[in-house]
């Protein structure tokens, strides 16, 4: 049995720690807000450079000469893994979320024969991974000191896939990022960049537009300059969704956290109160069976 | 009197511009175009470059690198991976940064680093050749 000091001492530690975490929840609220609207600041680009290689790439579909980043080595014998997860901890189980999905990709693409290459995004993935796959991971970037990611970060990330591809490292190339829904759900997601695939280009379907479209230069070298251009701002949209997944995650983590402590301090006063209630009552027995056998 | 069409300018971090205009000038890869009301269906990759934005109170320049313009029946939409409103870049300002990015390239240690500070100092100078050939 504790102590009275001792469980005041406790009850101390932990209101110390529920105001840390509340803390830390409060300035996530505020991040989060902030990487929200840097998220959805980003979206018009990304949606129309979408559509317009949708549409781009819907007239090369199924030709021989489409670009490779495109259509792909031919190949699907080396995987390269894109894993872009948070520089810091505390924030439930984003982090782990992350590295989970993208080791259990790891572990059948192994088993499939495969080669698997690993390129980390962030500190805590790379924390994850090296254990199981430390070997596999052939770069790490880290964001450390970034305050919010810029379209910079994410094109020196871009460009360091495009050489390795362009080097022949790797024929397939999937990006792992955590897809913010709301403030309670983030999706860990994986997606295939390389060779990219769009929505409707599979389906055949033209855009009635494109077919009286003039193109400057001709299609072929306006793909060709987007394309590469496209895995950047991916690669960007997956670091804006992390970084708004990140605050949305580790508020929750603190609000439970928060909440947590305080169940823990009514408990702890509850027993405090009770052993001191039970300790007065001992000594005045005590006093009174002293005065009586007086 | 031109007419009004609806122009966007967006880069990826923000959309820049969104608004009605009477007139943009583009600097695509194969020369400047203008665009006015009801273009026929066209893209074209951009160079780094000056993009004017004509407006009913006047002229708006804006330095844009990388990316594309695409005109259709909804209005023109300029993708560039860099925008900034020429109003906000100063003369002094540029020539004070090539300065710096000219120093830090000699400077650089590694091929890294090497390699990072002549992109910089490469984008400066495209923002600086725009501006003269303006």
């Amino acid at each position: 049995m504790p102590s009275l000091k001792d469980l005041r001492n406790r009850i101390a530690s932990v209101k110390a720690t529920q105001k840390i975490t509340k803390a830390m929840q409060m300035v996530a609220a505020a991040k989060l807000r902030r990487a929200q609207e840097a998220a959805e600041a980003a979206r018009p680009y990304a949606e129309r450079m979408g559509e317009v290689l949708a549409n781009l790439a819907a007239e090369y579909q199924g030709r021989d000469d489409a670009p490779k980043l495109m259509a792909g080595t031919g190949k699907d014998d080396v995987h390269l893994l894109v894993v872009a997860t948070a520089e810091r901890g505390l924030c439930g189980g984003f982090n782990s979320n992350i590295a989970k999905l993208a080791k259990e990709r790891a572990r059948s693409l192994i088993s499939q024969g495969k080669t698997v290459k690993i390129l980390c995004v962030g500190k805590k993935g790379f924390d994850a991974i090296k254990r199981d796959f430390g070997k596999y991971v052939v770069k790490t970037v880290e964001l450390q000191g970034v305050k919010s990611v810029g379209f910079a970060h994410a094109d020196n990330i871009g460009r360091d896939v495009l050489t390795m591809f362009e080097n022949g490292e790797f024929d397939v190339c999937t990006l792992f990022y955590s897809e913010f829904r709301s403030v309670i759900s983030q999706i860990p997601t994986a997606q295939q960049i390389i060779p990219a695939h769009f929505d409707g280009a599979e389906k055949g379907e033209k855009a009635d537009a494109s077919a009286i479209y003039e193109y400057e230069p001709d299609e072929g070298d306006i793909l060709e300059d987007l394309l590469p251009r496209n895995i950047s701002v991916q690669v960007f949209r997956a670091l804006l969704e992390n970084a708004a997944s990140e605050q949305g995650a580790r508020m929750s983590a603190m609000d439970s956290a928060t909440r947590n402590a305080g169940e823990m301090i009514d408990k702890l006063t509850i027993s405090y109160n009770r052993q001191r209630q039970a300790q007065i009552t001992k000594e005045l027995i005590e006093i009174i069976s002293g005065a009586e056998a007086l | 009197m031109a007419e009004l069409f609806k122009f966007e300018l967006v880069s990826p971090e923000r959309l820049l511009l969104s608004d009605e205009v009477l007139e943009v000038v583009v600097p695509g890869t194969s020369g400047e175009f203008g665009v006015l009301k009801n273009h026929s269906p066209f893209m074209s990759t951009i160079k780094p470059g000056i993009l004017k934005v004509r407006k009913s109170s006047g002229w708006t320049e804006y330095f844009v690198r990388g990316g594309f313009a695409d005109a259709g029946p909804g209005g023109l939409t300029v993708l560039a991976e860099r925008a900034i409103p020429v109003a906000e870049i100063k003369r002094s300002d540029l020539d004070q940064q090539i300065k710096n990015a000219e120093e830090d390239v000699a400077d650089a240690q590694g091929d890294d680093a090497k390699q990072k500070a002549e992109m910089h100092l490469s984008q400066l100078k495209d923002v600086a050749a725009a501006l003269n050939a303006a």
